[in-house]
């Protein structure tokens, strides 16, 4: 394993910690005179383990592996010789079930994949089939995708930071990031009545335009939302602990991220300055002023940073966002592809032929195929999908990021400690939902 | 490294696209470059909603790839996807698709590779040329039943390695499965655990002998417990 050298200044020296936070292995006993003496090294309990390896599995029931994955890990002492993952606990069949529904009935699958960015997935999918139907959707309904795909960042992300600060020991700023994470949760069940499967989206707009008041309520959000990721900042940039556990750790050079196909947080620690957003923009992304985090190193402290980063540029987005949002429809006004109003259905005949013919049969884009890629808080999230012409897809394909993400952990965790395989594990943001399907 | 380093400085700045077409439209230009280079392992180039495919020779596609990947004016150095599209009708053959990024140049490339039905289905990997292809094989072997000639180590990754029922996204497999529920539950219990779990695992049935006598008896009995 390659030694990493860099300098973080820590604040709270701790005694086991040299400057550049690795830790320091301080001698055991220490002489009448104050000079240090060597202690001999203590006797191996088991002799004839020496030099045994041994295998140890992780999972799939243990919270430290986010989920069900199973980890079996081959161990010299503490050190990872090898480590073959095994994923599939969560398998459902997702891309069966949906070449056997409308394009709008997979929209709540898409909740339940990667179920801490739901209404991120919505919009994601949503957008795909658009393309296949080559319909654009209002001003109104863009803006609002845009605010829905940042909350639902911000929340996902707070997820990752709380859970992974318990992993590694710290459990206040796990309080903070879940109470903040409550506020989007309850402006999403005001908006759209759920709070975790939202199904927020339809082919042509959105479920429901939001209430009065709402832009209030996350204007507040806006502004008071900084304050915790400067709390966060300050109880973990410069701690020793969070620096000694993070820094160093699963580290990925730019070229093998972009080789072993990382994305998100993951690639841009690395150095590759790649997001979705900027790269091949969609909703207008290209028109609002946000920032691209990148971090240098690659290692855990530095997705720690990207992250955190990108909680406050998402803010950002979210202010621009608020102040451009139009008036107008948020749903497209062709009743081919979206339900007319109620009121409409029951007293004009052509809305009721299109109400009758769209709840039995489902709208029908013609025959095509399209690859439609939105920035996950995880990373590049796809929507893979083929129509031969009828109501229902031929083939839909999610491409997951944390599948990929995960899948070069065998590479990042080789010659780490076994506690070390926890923080490497919590940084790569995997959701079993989405990886299994 | 910076994505879009290799642009031209009068390149424009990426833009949300609107109003695409269904079919035609602007090509990706390594489209081109790809027939001038490899002639008629070049089967075909759509353009399907500003996407462009280009279907190529199966045998040729780990050149092709490994081409795409290296020379200097293309840098597909990102594999975003792969994966396999069978289609309703049975005559159809079975799609191989690779989604490819070029950072550099900000393209983005649809590969195709035919599989006719009838032979055996079996691709060059592409893990040689990309490390992130690994589980994306695994998972199109587990799902359709796809080799890719060149895999280190191509098993399922989705189902359990025992899964006998066949490769599941294929258009022949029922969506409930192919085995009955009561077909399914008796291979369950006929499973044997114990190839699968150690002794020491398993010692906590030995337990049962150390209950009082009349316990047993009532246990043996069909007493439920806990209620």
């Amino acid at each position: 394993m390659a030694t990493i050298k860099r300098t973080v200044e820590v604040e709270l020296s701790t005694s086991g910690m040299d400057a550049h936070g690795r830790p320091v292995r301080t001698p055991l006993a220490v002489a009448a005179d104050g000079s240090t003496v060597t202690v001999a090294a203590p006797p191996s309990m088991e002799p004839e383990l020496e030099g045994e390896h041994m295998l140890i599995n992780l999972g799939p029931q243990h919270p430290a592996t986010h989920g069900v994955l199973r980890l079996v890990l081959e161990l010299d002492g503490e050190t990872v010789v090898r480590c073959i993952p095994h994923i599939g606990y969560l398998h459902c069949g997702f891309e069966k079930i949906g070449e056997y529904r409308q394009y709008n009935q997979i929209v709540p699958w898409t909740d339940r994949e990667d179920y801490l960015n739901s209404i991120g997935n919505n919009v994601s999918f949503i957008l795909g089939a658009e393309r296949l139907f080559g319909i654009d959707c209002t001003p109104r309904a863009t803006v609002l995708r845009v605010i829905a795909m940042e909350l639902s960042r911000i929340a996902s992300h707070l997820v990752w930071l709380g859970t992974t600060c318990i992993d590694i020991g710290a459990f206040t700023p796990f309080l903070w990031a879940f109470q903040e994470r409550e506020n989007i949760y309850s402006l999403l069940e005001r908006w759209v009545g759920a709070r975790l499967t939202t199904s927020a989206t339809r082919v042509g707009g959105m479920a429901a335009d939001i209430p009065s008041g709402w832009t209030e309520q996350l204007q507040t959000f806006v502004t008071l939302f900084p304050k915790t990721i400067d709390e966060v900042e300050r109880m973990l940039t410069k701690n020793g602990i969070w620096v000694g556990r993070t820094i160093g750790l699963g580290a990925m050079t730019a070229d093998e991220a972009l080789n072993y196909g990382l994305s998100g947080p993951m690639l841009r620690a690395s150095g590759v300055a790649y997001d979705v957003r900027k790269d091949f923009p969609y909703l207008d992304y290209e028109t609002y002023d946000f920032d691209v985090p990148v971090g240098t190193n690659g290692d855990v402290y530095d997705r720690y940073l990207v992250r955190v980063e990108e909680l406050r540029q998402s803010t950002r987005i979210l202010e621009q966002a608020l102040r451009r949002l139009p008036d107008g429809p948020v749903n497209i006004d062709d009743h081919r592809v979206i339900l007319p109003p109620k009121s409409k259905a029951t007293s004009e005949m052509e809305s009721m032929i299109h109400h009758f013919k769209q709840v039995m049969e489902g709208p029908r884009p013609p025959i095509g195929e399209c690859y439609v890629a939105t920035e996950s808080p995880k990373g590049e999230k796809g929507y893979y999908m083929v129509s031969d012409g009828t109501a229902k897809p031929v083939r839909w394909r999610i491409r997951p990021p944390s599948y990929v993400n995960l899948s070069a952990i065998p590479k990042m965790v080789e010659g780490h400690l076994l506690s070390d395989v926890i923080a490497i594990n919590a940084s790569i943001d995997i959701v079993m939902g989405e990886i299994d399907r | 490294m910076v994505s879009g380093s290799a642009l031209p400085s009068d390149a424009p700045a990426p833009a949300t696209s609107r109003n695409v077409g269904h079919r035609g439209g602007p090509v990706n230009p390594s489209a081109d470059a790809l027939r001038e280079k490899f002639g008629s392992a070049v089967r075909r180039v759509d353009v399907v909603w500003g996407e462009t495919s280009v279907v190529v020779d199966g045998t040729r596609l780990q050149g092709i790839v490994r081409w795409l990947h290296d020379d200097a004016s293309q840098r597909y150095e990102y594999l975003s996807d792969l994966t396999a599209v069978e289609f309703r009708d049975t005559e159809q053959p079975i799609e191989v698709v690779w989604h490819l990024r070029s950072l550099a140049y900000r393209r983005f490339l649809r590969l195709k590779v035919l599989l006719a039905k009838g032979a055996p289905l079996e691709v060059a990997s592409v893990w040689p040329i990309y490390k992130g292809a690994d589980w994306f094989e695994r998972e199109c072997y587990d799902m359709f039943g796809i080799r890719f000639a060149g895999h280190p180590d191509l098993r399922r990754i989705l189902m359990w390695e025992q899964y006998k029922e066949g490769f599941p996204l294929r258009k022949d497999f029922p969506l409930r499965g192919r085995f009955s529920r009561a077909e399914q539950l008796r291979q369950a219990l006929a499973a044997n655990p114990e190839a699968r779990y150690s002794m020491e695992e398993l010692s906590i049935a030995d337990a049962f002998e150390d209950l009082p006598q009349e316990m047993r008896a009532r246990l043996r009995s069909g007493e439920k417990t806990g209620e």
